[in-house]
């Protein structure tokens, strides 16, 4: 279990939707957008029911593409100075300990990303996709997660598979070219990482509508309050069919998913702007769900803001599209070379919202941790490099004849003679096809 | 005459079609600024201006989609789909919609839209950035497909291409992007639908295209040492296909070995075996034989050289053909 659990403060505000599957019908959330109904156990404000009204002023065109961080719209919790502020309708109240914890998920997941990449340099891993600089909106978001909800990862959620148990070797192996996966995603609740842009979101958004048939969704005999699903997903993913169709049908069938889209304002070299006239999470109105931005750089507001998506979606109160507003501090992939398309400049600005940092002066300021914290947590992070360095390198290439195992359920002919084929072709060798 | 990369080749035909006709317009995720993952489009932004080489947003059905309807408006796109794998979520509006828009309007409605996709594997890329889908449209009526093998070729063929009124799935071996060859701009190039006899010999024709005809001119020369002479032909359209080309060097050598990246079951061997078997069953001493990927998923890059023909590969399916 989380350790995390029931430290979300926000105020009730009722929703306006039931769940809708085979255990409740109720009016598609669109017919009455004001009839009450028994509020969540924690729930918030997303947008004013006057917002949600259709005769809300668009957007006037000529405004232009709006990536504002300032002002209300963005949830923080934390400056980047790293001075603890409140927010009207999202708090959390973490012990001490949860707070270090939060501070070593960040610096341990950070390490494993930079190890990651020097070996990638190396040439042991084929290319690596860096989550530098996300790591507060994954970590955030990821220990928002219950045990028995379920992730739909992009390919670089590192920070994600940290929070659900997976091994970072495990992920190692994918991008070294060793496996197309390795862990068991019913186990982990953490599906396979997803490359083509966007497919994951209506993967969710149907595992999600499993969620209510199963009767899943509200309160539960054991006490528990329902399951859900979350999607991850990047600002050039907005952009993508797949994307706005998970939107559509998770709105429709008011499935328990939360949307949770990583802005890190580049697209490979396509700025934010290049997919969106308005900012990504005010999408969600038009397809009738609630979106919230969060500084997706303060680990405490992506948290809280998660955890109450997740609530949310839990108790039958439908999905939301959490826009983390933070940046891609590295290059897309190690292929990538960002300095032909992006200043410097940009990224030094971004460098003083670095979600590390702030947390660490939070840290600090609160007199929560002291130098044996620090020197314990750099020991464990070494001894994390260590194992992951000597594990890539140790990995074995995987048996060539696996590639024709597990295509099916149930084997074909053909492919137990292409496998048999192939076998005898390899024994032909002198050192048995091994290169 | 210089000496040119296939990636270079491409970006200086793309300039030459741009520069030929004002309605060639480049479009595709990170073309601009960044010039193409593969940098196939650099340059071209910057000279061109943004209005004729544009990124678009991240959506590859979108990119076929609006590149359709700028057709009916009068333009002559150039798509790039950024990797192989990632043509699917186009795959509605390119057999649906483009390949079909010719027909529908009894050649009132001319479809020139040129798809450019890197494919196919060699370069320890992780899923869907290695795949060969080209059988896919090959065996849609309405579109055209072909595949460039060298330099020279690539530069020549992207413009006539981009030319035909056709819609074209462009195949590139992204492979083969970074290898050299001289490439005179100002010669007069083969006709795009045809076949071409890349290297003479007796005893057996290897049918090759995109990044298996240097696997294959490998193979030949290999067999050379062992006293066996090989025929290699690049096939370079694979819809239509020069079955003339393909059928009158197999009547010389009596055998033929079709090599491709993709899978088997189904693929372009297949076709070829057939219409062999239809027209020379006669005169052939050995049944169609092929080298391609296995019917599975394209596998983890570690595993890939075993996935893909090689050299070896090839001799051994060549040493099977001679055993008849």
């Amino acid at each position: 279990m989380c350790p995390y659990e029931l430290h979300v403060r926000t105020r009730l505000v009722p929703l306006d939707r039931t769940p809708r599957g085979s255990a409740a019908r109720a009016p598609p959330p669109a017919a009455d957008p004001v009839t009450p109904v028994p509020a969540p156990r924690v729930t918030r404000r997303p947008v004013s029911l006057t917002e949600l009204s259709p005769t809300a002023p668009p957007e006037p065109a000529s405004a232009g593409p709006t990536s504002s961080t300032s002002g209300a719209e963005l949830v923080q919790l934390l400056t980047p100075e790293g001075e603890r502020v409140h927010h009207p309708d999202y708090d959390v109240d973490l012990t001490d300990e949860q707070y270090r914890e939060l501070y070593r998920d960040l610096v341990l997941v950070r390490r494993i990303d930079v190890e990651a990449t020097a070996l990638q340099r190396q040439g042991e891993l084929g290319i690596w996709a860096a989550l530098l600089g996300q790591e507060a909106a994954q970590v955030g978001s990821g220990r928002a997660l219950r045990e028995k909800d379920f992730a739909f990862p992009t390919y670089r959620e590192h920070g994600v598979a940290w929070c659900k148990g997976v091994d970072p070797l495990t992920l190692l192996g994918l991008f070294r070219g060793a496996s197309n996966g390795g862990w068991d995603p019913q186990e982990k609740r953490f599906n396979l990482y997803t490359i083509v842009i966007g497919s994951q979101t209506l993967h969710a958004t149907g595992y999600a509508m499993g969620i209510i048939k199963d009767g899943a969704v509200g309160p539960q005999a054991d006490g528990s309050d329902g399951e859900a699903a979350i999607a991850y997903f990047g600002d050039g993913a907005s952009s993508q069919g797949d994307v706005n169709e998970a939107f559509v049908w998770a709105s429709v069938y008011n499935a328990p998913v939360v949307f949770f889209c990583q802005n890190n304002q580049w697209g490979i070299s396509t700025p934010t702007a290049a997919q969106t006239r308005i900012p990504l999470y005010q999408r969600a109105l038009g397809f009738g769900f609630p979106g919230v931005r969060v500084d997706g750089n303060d680990v405490l507001a992506s948290y809280a803001v998660t955890r109450h998506a997740l609530d949310t979606a839990r108790t039958g109160g439908g999905p939301t599209l959490v826009e983390a507003f933070t940046y891609r501090m590295g290059a897309h992939t190690t292929s990538d070379d960002p300095t032909r398309y992006r200043l410097a400049s940009e990224l030094e600005a971004w460098k003083l919202k670095d979600p590390l940092e702030r947390m660490k002066s939070f840290l600090y300021k609160q007199q929560l941790v002291d130098s044996d914290f620090f020197g314990q947590l750099q020991t464990d992070s070494d001894a994390l490099a260590a194992r992951i360095r000597k594990g890539c390198l140790e990995m074995p290439d995987p048996d060539p004849l696996l590639m024709f195992d597990d295509v099916y359920a149930e084997m074909t002919p053909l492919l137990q003679e292409q496998r048999a084929a192939f076998g005898s072709y390899l024994e032909g060798f002198a050192d048995g096809g091994h290169r | 005459m210089a000496a040119l990369t296939m990636a270079k080749a491409l970006n200086e035909g793309l300039r030459a079609s741009m520069e030929h006709d004002p309605k060639v317009v480049l479009m595709g995720e990170d073309i601009g600024k960044l010039g193409g993952v593969f940098r196939v489009t650099d340059g071209l932004q910057k000279d061109f201006g943004e209005d004729r080489v544009f990124d678009t947003p991240l959506a590859e059905s979108g990119i076929v989609g609006t590149a359709i309807g700028l057709a009916i408006r009068g333009y002559r796109p150039v798509c790039e789909i950024q990797f192989d794998g990632f043509i699917y979520p186009a795959y509605d509006q390119i057999v649906s919609q483009l390949a079909k828009i010719h027909a529908r309007s009894r050649g009132q409605v001319k479809m020139p839209v040129t798809i450019r996709v890197p494919f196919g594997g060699g370069i320890g890329a992780v899923e869907h950035h290695s795949e060969s889908p080209e059988a896919y449209f090959a065996h849609t009526a309405g579109l055209k497909v072909v595949a460039c093998s060298n330099p020279v070729d690539a530069h020549f063929m992207i413009q006539q291409a981009i030319a035909s009124d056709d819609p074209v799935l462009f195949f590139e071996p992204k492979r083969r992007y970074w290898e050299k060859a001289d490439v005179d701009t100002t010669m007069t190039p083969d006709p795009l639908w045809q076949a071409r006899v890349v290297r003479e010999g007796t005893d057996a024709t290897l049918i090759a295209y995109g990044p298996m005809v240097k696997t294959c001119l490998d193979a030949a020369t290999a067999a050379q040492e062992d006293g066996r002479s090989l025929e290699v032909v690049d096939l370079r359209t694979l819809s239509p296909l020069d079955f003339p080309t393909v059928f009158a060097s197999v009547r010389r050598t009596r055998r033929a070995i079709v090599v491709h990246e993709a899978p088997s079951f189904v693929g372009m061997g297949a076709e070829i075996s057939a219409r062999l078997s239809e027209e020379l069953y006669y005169e052939m001493e050995a049944p169609v034989l092929r080298v391609t990927g296995f019917d599975t998923p394209y596998p983890p890059s570690r595993l890939e050289e075993e996935f893909l023909p090689d050299l070896d590969r090839v001799l051994h399916t060549v040493d099977r053909s001679l055993a008849y």
